[in-house]
């Protein structure tokens, strides 16, 4: 369980990183916080002769507001995230989601951009951020483009951030006032996500005006709920089971040690409207 | 006045060094060692058709590469069976490198030896294996079929066939007026110490020597292994186990391949050699435990009482059995608890499969036996509408029973004889802890709120403390410090703790003033190893005897020196003087110097014993006939048996009616291991028990594939609970001294897990109605479990409504 030897460089720009990046061609690997490239490493499941170190760009870092919209550095640590006062205000269920992750020791190095380009399905961003109609900055050879988060997760640990292009910044929509839930379930408490529900409901006087929802772990991308969205809309908060009861709706779940696939959409329906009963209480 | 230390909650000294980072593991020595690295047959069943490593040879920095070829005659044979035994017909073991045949994933076929681990494991990366595959055999069920063989020449794949009968249970079982057949399942886990294994050797070639580390539950037994395997005298070998981070049983198994291959690389390069197993290696290069099929037959009457119990099990031993039968011969006798059925019977077969090779794992073989007869007690129980600790009591041995003799053989070849134990005091004692009578009332409170809750219980008892014996010695130093060594090892359990309160105690002195080293050969050369809930029972008696020679020798000097009688003098703190009379006394330190006649002062107090010192009466020779030199003694404990500990846990648990998450919302303990030397370290042992435990019911198991892939070989997946998972657990002891060894010890250390399966199945059914027949179990299986019986429930009812 040791990396085999490769080069490794530390960019203080953008610009630089990107260079590494098109010099190393396939043989580069961009490393964040490194607490899911170190095991692929030390496993050898992937051997990159050269790996490339965000840790010293620039402006990757932090947390900013942009009119509407709050703009997350893609190396801000899981830690910061969860704790900042703007994402708690205006994006309260990735604050949310974000404690859930993991342990205080991988919230400190794991960084919201390494988890979104990771895109391990079992992982707890990808939903949050989908429901909440993220846009995922992306910079490359040829400057800098932005995919909705609806586009960016395409398959099992695959997203729209191609070869030689790095992901810069998630730029999150206000949803000042929403009330947000994170429901994780798991078996031991600093697990990855057996099923994981984002809900994040706008409720006027106890009546759900309109609910996002994403999904954790029930297909090889997170998923949003879109039926269960619609049927929300216009419901008292305190009776959403029925209208939750579609969670697992086109989903296609994996069967794992965890528990299978049925158990899974079993849970997804459950965990829905918990979810969104305790996102309209607060 | 000196207060006695045994009976103490001390703090365990080894504490500060171990969790601040000041531990000395394995990894932690022979920074400029080589490093080894090891190919490993990725397939569970193969032929080895050639073997490629000239392209490893390119990587810079490589030492050596070694195969089977590269092995001397002694190397090139099987591993040693440790421990044979006339029912285990078929022994097995693998080679220290795989020569033509691999019969798991993981099993060790070439070693790499190269500057550091980072150009080794490069270097290994390189190597070719060509393998053909042959069918496996995965799962105890798929042995037990036996349409395919591990090993060609064992064809149905039974390594061990025993059967046990006392009394006969045919004939109790035709004429019981109730019988049940029950068929259970566990599953396979494993130790997983933080730490896992490591050799580091280093070999002196002008002195012709060996010294080497190894993280070992038994220094000795490597030591002989190695000599035996590299033709070393034993004089010159040496072996010591550093700190090591658990063992948990998987570090008892020896020598493990990495264990004679370090040291005998060690020697062909003339250069220090390591090797620190790495998590993945850990998981399917070492030990694994537990996986049984159990079927139990049980013939009861009115009142619960067992009149005939008919037990078979199928125990899946992996590849190979280097431990010979020790786990399902510890299920066959152990499962019999507190119990006496009235007849009895287990047949046990031992069966390869293509895994990990199985040997003891903390609780060894009990944790089954106590699941099969603990479900058998709750499943007499509801078939008679009885409450269960009704049918237990029903079922004990009693107190004026003891010494209770099974009729068995345990696993030490001796008989399976109770020497204590109080089962119905420590059955009240956790009745009222639980609040066992007011559970119906909370079930019915929780029921309201619609909670789903429900009580288990286990009842264990083991045998501890299992010979042939253990050694100390003890030195005084003319400091007044006093030195002890035992020869067994430390995983953690605080033996520098409790063996300093004995000798503290034994000897007079200040438990400050006692240093301990266990498991170096240097110092203790004869010792059996940390297993079986023995160190306490065994070092402590040896070490406790050692301290009562060196305490003699001391009186005797003392009253030479203050002309009194020994029979006059006590020693306390450190120092000798005469009852009675204060004043008149000597240090402990000042008799050493004058146990030691000496011809050269090295310091100041050293002058006292030289010879024109005046202090020898010279017509006497400096050294008594018969005497020796020195102010130390050794001392052995050897038992004519195993002592018999036992506990009884109860539990209460939540299962969530939706998603079927289980929560232990209370864990109960009452234990009885006899005198505690220090009850702060009792209860740590039986915490940390209990959260193996849990692991083993609610997480743990090993998922292979039908190709003989462990699919969880990771901590990503291979679920282990953490501080988190652990209830709080409460416990209760009751103190029945064993009558087998002066300090009245049983052995505490494997206690905790033991019964915990069997405890949260028993919860588990409580709360859900139907019978819990395997575990471990987890929310998604108990969800399954629900949906078959809802949907038998609604089948049933439809066809009733059919007719
Ligand atoms: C024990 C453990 C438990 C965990 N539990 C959870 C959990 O419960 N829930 C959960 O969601 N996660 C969990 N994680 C994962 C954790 O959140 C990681 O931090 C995250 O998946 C990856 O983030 P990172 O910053 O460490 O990325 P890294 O490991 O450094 O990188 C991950 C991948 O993303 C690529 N990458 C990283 N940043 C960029 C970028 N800006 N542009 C392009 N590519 C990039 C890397 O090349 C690499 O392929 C756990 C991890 C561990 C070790």
């Amino acid at each position: 369980m040791i990396p085999s030897s490769f080069e490794y460089v530390a960019p203080t720009s953008v610009e630089d990183a990107l260079a590494a990046l098109a010099e190393a061609g396939d043989e580069g690997k961009v490393l964040a916080g490194g607490q899911s490239l170190l095991p692929v490493l030390r496993m050898r499941l992937n051997a990159p002769e050269k790996v490339i170190d965000l840790g010293r760009v620039e402006g990757l870092r932090g947390i900013r507001e942009d009119g509407d919209t709050i703009v997350i550095g893609a190396m801000t640590t899981h830690d910061e995230v969860a704790n900042s006062e703007l994402v708690k205000e205006h994006a309260a269920l990735l604050a949310k989601a974000t404690a859930e992750v993991a342990d205080p020791q991988i919230r400190h190095r794991g960084t919201l951009g390494g988890a979104i380009v990771h895109a391990d399905p079992a992982g707890d961003l990808g939903a949050p951020v989908l429901a909440l109609d993220a846009e995922m900055v992306i910079a490359g050879p040829g400057g800098e483009r932005t995919v909705a988060a609806k586009d960016f997760f395409t398959d099992l640990f695959e997203t729209a951030v191609g070869d030689g292009e790095l992901l810069t910044a998630i730029r999150i929509p206000k949803h000042t006032g929403w009330g947000a839930h994170y429901e994780k379930f798991v078996r031991v408490a600093h697990q990855w996500s057996i099923v994981g529900v984002a809900a994040t409901v706008k409720a006027d006087g106890g009546t759900i005006s309109e609910a996002k929802i994403g999904l954790t772990n029930m297909g090889s991308t997170p998923l949003r709920a879109a039926s269960v969205e619609a049927a929300l809309a216009g419901k008292s908060a305190s009776d959403v089971a029925d209208a939750c009861s579609s969670a697992a709706d086109g989903t296609n779940p994996p069967s794992d040690l965890n528990g299978d696939a049925d158990y899974r959409r079993h849970l997804a329906t459950v965990l829905t409207s918990r979810a969104v009963a305790a996102a309209a209480a607060g | 006045m000196t207060t006695r230390s045994i009976g103490h909650s001390v703090q365990r000294r080894e504490d500060p060094r171990l969790v601040t980072g000041n531990g000395r593991y394995l990894d932690d020595l022979g920074r400029d060692a080589l490093a080894a690295a090891f190919v490993r047959s990725p397939h569970a069943h193969a032929t080895i058709t050639g073997i490629d490593i000239t392209d490893a040879w390119e990587v810079d920095g490589v030492e050596a590469i070694y195969t089977f070829e590269d092995l001397d005659e002694l190397m090139a044979r099987p591993l040693p069976v440790l421990i044979p035994h006339p029912a285990l017909t078929h022994p097995r073991t693998c080679l220290a490198l795989a020569d033509t045949e691999v019969n798991h994933v993981g099993e060790p076929v070439v070693m790499v030896v190269a500057r550091d681990r980072y150009v080794a494991e490069d270097a290994a990366a390189r190597i070719v294996v060509s393998y053909e595959t042959k069918p496996v055999v995965v799962g105890v069920a798929a042995a037990r079929e036996a349409a395919l063989a591990v090993h060609d020449d064992v064809p149905d794949n039974v390594a061990a066939h025993l059967i046990q009968e006392v009394g006969d249970v045919d004939a109790a079982l035709a004429c019981s007026p109730h019988r049940l057949t029950i068929p259970l399942t566990i599953e396979r886990s494993a130790c997983m110490p933080m730490e896992g294994k490591g050799v580091y050797a280093v070999w002196d070639r002008d002195d012709a020597s060996m010294r080497m580390w190894s993280s070992t539950q038994t220094s000795t037994g490597v030591r002989a292994a190695v000599a035996a395997r590299l033709g070393i005298p034993l004089a010159r070998i040496q072996c010591m186990a550093p700190d090591v981070g658990g063992g948990f049983g998987v570090k008892i198994n020896h020598p493990w391949p990495e264990e004679l291959l370090v040291p005998w690389a060690a020697r062909a390069l003339g250069r220090p050699v390591k090797w620190a197993e790495d998590r993945r290696e850990h998981f399917v290069s070492s030990a694994h435990e537990r996986q049984q099929l159990q079927e139990v037959e049980v013939g009861f009457d009115d009142d619960g009482r067992i009149l005939a119990l008919d037990v078979k099990v199928w125990h899946d031993n992996g590849a190979y059995t280097p431990y010979g039968i020790i786990v399902p011969i510890i299920t066959a006798t152990q499962l019999l608890g507190p119990y006496k059925p009235g007849t009895y019977r287990c047949e046990f077969w031992s069966l390869y499969t293509n895994t990990v090779i199985v040997t003891p794992y903390r609780g060894a073989g009990r944790p089954q036996g106590v699941f099969a007869m603990e479900r058998t007690m709750d499943a007499i129980a509801a078939f008679l509408g009885k409450d269960r600790t009704e049918v237990r009591s029903t079922n004990f041995i009693l107190p004026q029973d003891m010494p209770y003799d099974h009729g068995l053989m345990f696993q030490d070849g001796r008989p399976l004889k109770y020497d204590s134990g109080d089962f119905p005091a420590s059955l009240a004692k956790l009745k009222a802890l639980v609040g066992w009578d007011d559970f119906a009332a909370y079930r019915e409170q929780a029921e309201a709120e619609g909670r789903k809750v429900g009580l288990g219980i286990g009842c264990y008892v083991e045998g501890t403390g299992v010979g042939p014996y253990e050694g100390g010695h003890v030195h005084v130093e003319t400091s007044g410090q006093v030195f002890v060594a035992t020869g067994l090892t430390s995983q953690g359990q605080g033996h520098e703790t409790a063996f300093a309160q004995i000798v503290a105690d034994e000897l007079g002195v200040r438990f400050e003033d006692v240093h301990v080293t266990t498991g170096d050969t240097r110092r203790m050369p004869y010792a059996v190893g940390t297993f079986a809930s023995r160190a306490a029972v065994m070092s402590g008696n040896a070490v406790a005897a050692a301290a009562k020679v060196v305490r003699e020798k001391a009186l005797r000097i003392a009253a030479d020196a203050l002309e009194a009688n020994p029979d006059d003098l006590e020693i306390e703190d450190g120092v000798i003087s005469v009852k009675g009379a204060p004043d008149t006394q000597i240090s402990l330190s000042t008799v050493a110097v004058l146990s030691n006649p000496l011809r050269y002062a090295f310091d100041d107090a050293a002058k006292a014993a030289t010879q024109f010192a005046g202090t020898f009466d010279p017509d006497k020779p400096p050294v008594a006939e018969g005497d020796e030199p020195g102010l130390e003694g050794k001392g052995f404990y050897s038992p004519t048996q195993a002592t018999f500990a036992n506990g009884m846990h109860a539990a209460i648990v939540e299962t969530d009616p939706v998603t079927a998450e289980i929560r232990i919302l209370r864990y109960c303990v009452v234990h009885d291991c006899g005198v505690m030397i220090n009850p702060l370290i009792v209860e740590g042992q039986v915490h940390g028990g209990v959260a193996q435990g849990v692991g083993g019911a609610l997480y743990e198991r090993m998922a292979y594939d039908e190709s003989g892939q462990l699919l969880n070989a990771s901590f990503m997946d291979f679920l282990v609970p953490y501080a988190s998972e652990v209830p709080f657990i409460e416990t209760d002891h009751l103190e029945t001294p064993s009558p087998l060894n002066p300090l009245g010890i049983k052995g505490a250390g494997e206690a905790g897990t033991i019964p915990v399966s069997a405890v949260l199945a028993s919860a588990i059914e409580d709360a859900e109605g139907f019978p819990i027949l395997s575990m471990p179990i987890s929310p998604s299986e108990l969800w399954e479990l629900r949906r078959q019986r809802a949907s038998a429930a609604a089948h049933s009812a439809t066809t009733e409504g059919d007719r």
